[in-house]
Formats: C-alpha cells, sequence, structure tokens
C-alpha cells in the first residue's frame, strides 16, 4: 500500500526557490496539472536578482504520501533549487495580502470601519459609498474578515495568495530530497 | 532523520561568454560540444531550420550522421544506441514538424531512463511568436516530455547550455533533454568553451550512500528466511560495475534474484537462481516469489502497476528495501522499510562488504526451505506451452532464435505486443545492454530504429528486432536507413496476422469481440524487404525453421524475417487486471472468466 494511504488530506504551503529564468512557472505549474495534483494558492517573483532566484510559493492540498511525492517531484525539476515545507517548519511565517471592496452607506459605513480596525486593514480608496482596505495577514485571518464584510456589502475581492519566510536570521535551506530519504 | 547530504551548488550563470573561448558560430559550436562530449554518431533528419548546423557537419569527419526516413526513428535509434553503449544518444532534427516527430522518442526515453540529448532547430529569435513557417513551440511541447528543456537565446549561452544539457542527460536517473536553437543563433558567432570551463548552471547534486541505512539492510537480509532480489533498469543505468556487484552479491548470499522487462540481463539468465522476469507476463516462480518473500531488495525498479498488480495484494508480509536514485520512486506505489538513495553500483558494492561483514558475526538461517518451495513452483512450468508440428508456435520461433545465435555477440530489441513478452520470456540474457524494449511507454514501432542505433554502436554484432506484423509497420520506413548506411539488422517479425495483445485482451475482458485488431491488408514482407534492397526470408513450417534462421544469420546485410506463427496463441503466464500476483493464470488453467469488471478498467 502506498505510505500514509488514507489519511485526511491536509493543506501545506511549500515554498519553491526556482532559477529565475524563463517557462520555470510553467515547469512548476505544469507538474502540478500534469499528475494531478492540487493548486489552492500561488505566487511567484523574483527576489534575488544577482543569483537569479524566484520564489515560487504554493500552497496545496493532499494526503501526506502525495505531498511527499509533490516535494520530491519538484526537486527532480532541473530549475528547482530547493523546496521548503514552510506548513512543517515551526518557525514558518505566512502572509497574504487582500484588498477587498465594500459598497455601503449610513450605519453600514461605521461597521465596516469598525470591522477594519479591528483586522488593523488600511482604507486606501474612498468614495461617499465604498470602502477599500488593504489587509495583510495569515489566510485564515483575511478569510475572517472577508466573511465579517460580506453582509456589510462585499462587492470585490482580490487576494495575492500566500507568501511564505522562515523566522531567525538563517536562509530557507532545507532539501527536500532529504526529507523524502527519512522514513 | 536526514540520511543524505545534499551539496547543491549554485553558480551564477550571468558570466558572458569570456575572451578565453574560441571563436566559431554556433553551428559549429553543436558539432563541437558533441565532440567534446564523446558523440561519435549523431540520428538526424535536415530541414530549413538546422541548415547551418548541416552545414557545419558537412565537411566534419568525426561524427558520424545517420539520415533517417522520419524523425520518430532518429529519436529511437539514440534510444537504441544509448542503451547499448551507456553513452547519451544523440540527435538532430528541423523546428516544427521535425520536432513534433520527436515527442513520441522522448516521452519513450523519459519514461525508461535513457540518456539523450535532442537538438531541434528553432525560427530566428525574431520570429519566435509569430506563428513563421514551421514554428512551434518546441520547448512548451517538450517540457512535459523531457528531464529538462532549453531555447537558447543568444549565442553567448549556447556552449554552456549544450554542455549542461549533456551533463542533465546522463547524470542521476538518466533522461531525455532538447536544446532548441533558433537560427540566427546558429549562424551567429560567440565564443565557445570547452566543458572543463564552462560555467555550471543547474544543481549538482552529490549523495552518499548512507551507511546506517546499508547496515540496517544487511542485518534483515543476514536474518530473512525468504528472501529475493527484485531488479530494474537502474543496474542497467548504473553501468557494469552495477551488474558486477549484483552478481557478487547475489551469489554470495544466495538469494533468488528476478527482474523486471528493463532489468533483462543484468543477471545473467542462464543461473540457477535466476528466477525470470516478473511482472504481469512474467514467470509463475517470480511472481510467486514476489508474494511469498519476506524480505525484496530492490534495486534499481520502480513499483510499477505492470510488476505490482493489484497494490493492496503486493507482496503483503515482506519487509522492502528499496535501492534508487531517484527519491521520488522511493515511497511512491509502495511503502518500503528501508529507502536506500543511491547509485545501484555504489549502493551494491557497500551493501556487499556490509553482507560479508555481517556474515562473518552470525552465520544467517539457512533458506533451502525457501528454495523447496521456489523449485515447486518452477515444476510447475509456466513457460510450457503445447507444441506444434504444423504450426509455428511464436514460443517456439524465440526458442530456436535464441538456440541458433547462443554464443554470438546478440542484442535484441523488439516493438510492443505479444512478441515482446515472449522475447522477454523465451530468449535469455547473460549480459546487460543487450536488450532494449519499450518497457514505459509502450511504443510500438520503436525496436527497428532502435536497432540501427544498437547496430550503429556494434557494428559486427548481430542486432535483431524481434518484432510484430503490426508495429514494424509503424516505421518500416528505416529499413531504407538499414541500407543506405550498411546497418545489417535482422528484423524478426512474429506473424500472427493479428494485434496479438490487442487481440488476447479483447478476447480476455471484451466478450470475444475482435473490434479492428485484425492485420487486415498486410504487405507481402518478403516482397517489401526486396523493394528496400533488404532480403526477404520466409518460415511457415516448423520443420523449416532453423535452415531460415541461420540463413538470416549468415546474411551479410539487413534482413526482414516474415515468420508466420500460429495466429491465435496467448500470451501466458498472465496476472489479471487488479488481481494479485499469487492469481496468475497458466496456458492450461485458463477458461476465461479471470477478470472482473473492475479489473477490465485498468490497463
Ligand atoms: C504506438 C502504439 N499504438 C498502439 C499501441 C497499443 N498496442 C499495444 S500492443 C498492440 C498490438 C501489437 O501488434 P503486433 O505488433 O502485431 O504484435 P503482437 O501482439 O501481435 O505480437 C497495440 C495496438 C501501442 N502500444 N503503441
Ligand atoms: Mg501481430
Amino acid at each position: 500500500m502506498p505510505p500514509h494511504a488514507g489519511e485526511p488530506a491536509e493543506s501545506r504551503t511549500l515554498a519553491i526557490m526556482v532559477d529565475n529564468e524563463p517557462g520555470v512557472l510553467a515547469r512548476v505549474v505544469g507538474l502540478f496539472s500534469a499528475r494531478g495534483y492540487n493548486i489552492e494558492s500561488l505566487t511567484v517573483a523574483e527576489t534575488d536578482k544577482s543569483a537569479h532566484t524566484s520564489r515560487i510559493t504554493v500552497v496545496t492540498r493532499g494526503e501526506p504520501n502525495i505531498i511527499d511525492q509533490i516535494k520530491s517531484q519538484l526537486d527532480r525539476i532541473v530549475s528547482v533549487r530547493n523546496v521548503i515545507d514552510v506548513t512543517r517548519d515551526p518557525a514558518g511565517v505566512q502572509r497574504e495580502l487582500a484588498l477587498v471592496k465594500v459598497r455601503s452607506t449610513g450605519a453600514d459605513r461605521i461597521e465596516a470601519l469598525r470591522v477594519s480596525e479591528i483586522f488593523r486593514a488600511k482604507v486606501i480608496d474612498t468614495t461617499l459609498e465604498s470602502f477599500i482596505f488593504e489587509m495583510t495577514g495569515a489566510s485564515d485571518k483575511v478569510d475572517a474578515f472577508i466573511d465579517l464584510v460580506r453582509p456589510i456589502g462585499l462587492v470585490e475581492v482580490s487576494r495575492t495568495g500566500v507568501l511564505s519566510i522562515h523566522r531567525g536570521p538563517e536562509l530557507d535551506r532545507v532539501s527536500t530530497a532529504d526529507a523524502a530519504a527519512s522514513a | 532523520m536526514t540520511t543524505t547530504s545534499n551539496i547543491a551548488q549554485i553558480h551564477p550563470a550571468s558570466e558572458p561568454a569570456s575572451l578565453v573561448g574560441i571563436p566559431m558560430t554556433g553551428a559549429e559550436m553543436v558539432v563541437r560540444a558533441m565532440k567534446d562530449h564523446g558523440v561519435d554518431t549523431l540520428f538526424g533528419y535536415p530541414g530549413g531550420a538546422v541548415l547551418p548546423i548541416y552545414d557545419a557537419l558537412f565537411s566534419d569527419e568525426d561524427v558520424r550522421h545517420i539520415l533517417v526516413r522520419h524523425e520518430q526513428g532518429a529519436g529511437h535509434a539514440a534510444e537504441g544506441y544509448a542503451r547499448s553503449t551507456g553513452k547519451v544518444g544523440c540527435a538532430l532534427v528541423t523546428s516544427g514538424p521535425g520536432a513534433t516527430n520527436m515527442v513520441t522518442p522522448l516521452a519513450d526515453a523519459l519514461l525508461d531512463s535513457i540518456p539523450m540529448v535532442v537538438i531541434t532547430g528553432q525560427v530566428a529569435t525574431h520570429l519566435i511568436g509569430t506563428d513563421a513557417f514551421q514554428e512551434c513551440d518546441t520547448v512548451g511541447i517538450t517540457r512535459s516530455c523531457t528531464k529538462h528543456n532549453w531555447l537558447v537565446s543568444s549565442v553567448d549561452e549556447l556552449s554552456a547550455i549544450l554542455h549542461e544539457a549533456f551533463y542533465v542527460a546522463r547524470s542521476g536517473r538518466p533522461g531525455p533533454v532538447v536544446v532548441d536553437i533558433p537560427k540566427d543563433v546558429q549562424f551567429a558567432t560567440g565564443m565557445y568553451l570547452p566543458p572543463e570551463r564552462s560555467p555550471k548552471r543547474s544543481k549538482r547534486t552529490v549523495r552518499h550512500v548512507d551507511a546506517a541505512r546499508i547496515a540496517e539492510a544487511a542485518e534483515l537480509m543476514a536474518t530473512a528466511q525468504k528472501p529475493v532480489f527484485y531488479t530494474g533498469g537502474g543496474v542497467i543505468n548504473a553501468g557494469p560495475r552495477a551488474s558486477e556487484a549484483l552478481r557478487a552479491l547475489v551469489r554470495e548470499t544466495g538469494f533468488p534474484i528476478t527482474s523486471t522487462l528493463m532489468g533483462l540481463g543484468a543477471f545473467p539468465a542462464p543461473d540457477k537462481q535466476w528466477l525470470g522476469m516478473l511482472g504481469m507476463h512474467g514467470s509463475w516462480e517470480s511472481n510467486h516469489a514476489m508474494h511469498d518473500c519476506d524480505l525484496m531488495i530492490c534495486v534499481g525498479a520502480r513499483f510499477d502497476d505492470r510488476v505490482t498488480g493489484r497494490l493492496d495484494a503486493f507482496s503483503p508480509n515482506s519487509k522492502k528495501i528499496h535501492i534508487d536514485i531517484d527519491p521520488s520512486s522511493i515511497n511512491k506505489n509502495v511503502r518500503v522499510d528501508v529507502p536506500i538513495i543511491a547509485d545501484a553500483a555504489e549502493a551494491l558494492e557497500k551493501l556487499l562488504v556490509a553482507w560479508r561483514n555481517r556474515a562473518k558475526k552470525a552465520k544467517p538461517p539457512s533458506i533451502k526451505a525457501w528454495w523447496d518451495q521456489i523449485e515447486g513452483w518452477r515444476k510447475r512450468k509456466g513457460f510450457a506451452y503445447r507444441p506444434s508440428h504444423e504450426l509455428i508456435k511464436p514460443q517456439y520461433a524465440i526458442e530456436r532464435l535464441y538456440e541458433l545465435t547462443r554464443g554470438k555477440d546478440v542484442y535484441i530489441t523488439t516493438e510492443v505486443g505479444q512478441h515482446q513478452m515472449w522475447a522477454a520470456q523465451y530468449f535469455h540474457f547473460d549480459k546487460p545492454n543487450h536488450w532494449m524494449s519499450s518497457g514505459g511507454l509502450g511504443t510500438m514501432g520503436y525496436g527497428l530504429p532502435a536497432a540501427l542505433g544498437v547496430q550503429a554502436a556494434h557494428p559486427d554484432a548481430l542486432v535483431i528486432d524481434i518484432a510484430g506484423e503490426a508495429s514494424v509497420q509503424m516505421t518500416m520506413q528505416e529499413m531504407s536507413t538499414a541500407v543506405q548506411h550498411r546497418l545489417p539488422i535482422k528484423i524478426f517479425i512474429l506473424n500472427n496476422e493479428w494485434m496479438g495483445m490487442v487481440r488476447q485482451w479483447q478476447q480476455l475482458l471484451h466478450g470475444e469481440r475482435y473490434s479492428h485488431s485484425y492485420s487486415h491488408a498486410l504487405p507481402d514482407f518478403v516482397k517489401m524487404a526486396e523493394a528496400f534492397g533488404c532480403v526477404g526470408i520466409r518460415a511457415e513450417k516448423p520443420d523449416e525453421l532453423d535452415t531460415k534462421i541461420v540463413q538470416m544469420i549468415n546474411e551479410p546485410g539487413p534482413v526482414l524475417f516474415d515468420c508466420r506463427v500460429a495466429k491465435e496463441e496467448n500470451c501466458f503466464p498472465m496476472i489479471p487486471s487488479g488481481k494479485p500476483h499469487n492469481e496468475m493464470i497458466l496456458a492450461d488453467t485458463f477458461v476465461g472468466d479471470e477478470i472482473d469488471d473492475d479489473g477490465k478498467k485498468l490497463v
């Protein structure tokens, strides 16, 4: 039987350090679609110009054996330098940015502002009948904020997807190949 | 626990071709890089987008170019060359249709881990993305059927990419790569840096075999009562050292050994410890041993569905040691107890030392009872078939081919179908790199061009493509290549007038409704051979078979042998889809209702 087969699926955040070269995102995304893995969110940007490094952060969902497979399959891609399972990392930090448009008048406007204060969301645009809030936080916080402003008059949401980094002074550097080798 | 040390050194990619290089055109760099990487033979087909490279080849005397008749042929020939030599196979094709015709061999080489560098021409840089004549998105199309690919954007990065391409193709788990070179880059002049001076761009992973895991494996081996070695193509890929270490380890332990289709030849088949190939059409004894063993030592194989049968019933009572160079193969389909991520040669050598040390300390238990059990399975004679005086049985044809070519330097390639399985069952190999078959992708049309590649690498060897009449029609135009380049391959067709393997499945799984599987309107193969300038031979009766096979062997040029065999023979033993190993069916117990509805959904 495949390892851990039947265990419940879980959500995991993977930080994938890649050579910043044409087509690299297609390689990573193509692997997910070709092997039938999920992508719940995806972000990518160059992070170190001089070293030609980009960081791709993927939130994926799967049973633990599938997650292990995803990590070692990613590691096979020549342009992938290393893969870090941020969820597994106690020192991993995850954040997301959301732009949230809310349309409301009268008392609802006050309520919208009150909720935004609780979540430390910033007002970045306002008209007589609407606000755009900018908020950052862990994904579940963003979800909670959106749920609270929905009845007030949520119009539209734009989210970046999850970004992640390792707490402390060191560089992220744990290879998935090593993780896969340990039973 | 971290068990391997992984040193990934990444060098900056930005170094321009410095002044120390040798000036030449991009096209010349391609030829030069091939030579620097030891390529003596190139399989290719010209076209507009590679003309500068063909120009550079025109006056070249070191690289032998073999002109094929279809780019797929070039790819499979390069695979055959690679698999029979252990070197990187190399092919050159034009843009657009040249590149798309190469997709099948790339996918084939990826699944079977064959090192191959394919150079494709591309339209000029300024035309890319304009739907120019013979433009296609080669790197896009081949991304998922290569280990890696590159679109070269400037002549300055060309030599580094070419060296990198050879490195990636042969390192770690080998595989195919594509370098797509726009025509203007081929014309442009730049500085060529030789491999040793070229900047390294991709990760270099150095793995050290984990001594603790080796010790753990040796301990399991020294206490097992029913052990079995299960080996695969990874042992062949790891080179002759791996096969030698395997032989030594198997002999010293006295354990039985079986192998996948891809691994045949790593251990000598005539040996008493050899159980035959395992899997869907594997031997009765090997599949039973896999099912009943208490320790499985898997080396360079990947627990493919053709091997495991029903996963939840696969070898239920065994501990499993898995040696593989690719971490993604570990725990993919089957959970293993002792994973060892390493090159097969290195791991086997270390395991041999560990076994010796362990066996000195305390004598391992006798496994005589296990061998007795295996002998019982052997007595069942799973490969027995009903002989005939009237008709040539396909199994008999392979047996005679094997007997009559013994002692010669024989290389066998195959197409895909029943004949492929019979070749694996009844032809026996005692050396690695002598058996070339499309295992993972199962590509009909592979065998004939692969034989060309093998013959090009081994001009004096006897190279035989064991073929089916349907498969051979997929790439038979390459007979012309054989004639042109004096590659005296022998194409031995087991002609049953059916897509036999399809017919067998329709008989077993689809109520004997033989939908579109009969080989209608077959060409007269003897005349066809003659039309190509080959020799055609036909055998129809068992009593003429030997003489004609000998005639084929003695023929100095390429031969097409039309061996008319019994038409409705099935390939047994067979593990029906969806069944565990110990529910194999045999020719003499077969009734027809062995496969249930769930099994029918599997391929
Ligand atoms: C390119 C390709 N198309 C289709 C198949 C499916 N297929 C597998 S075996 C087979 C029949 C092969 O017939 P033949 O070459 O006569 O061999 P036989 O089984 O009769 O020995 C077919 C169609 C395949 N493996 N490859
Ligand atoms: Mg046939």
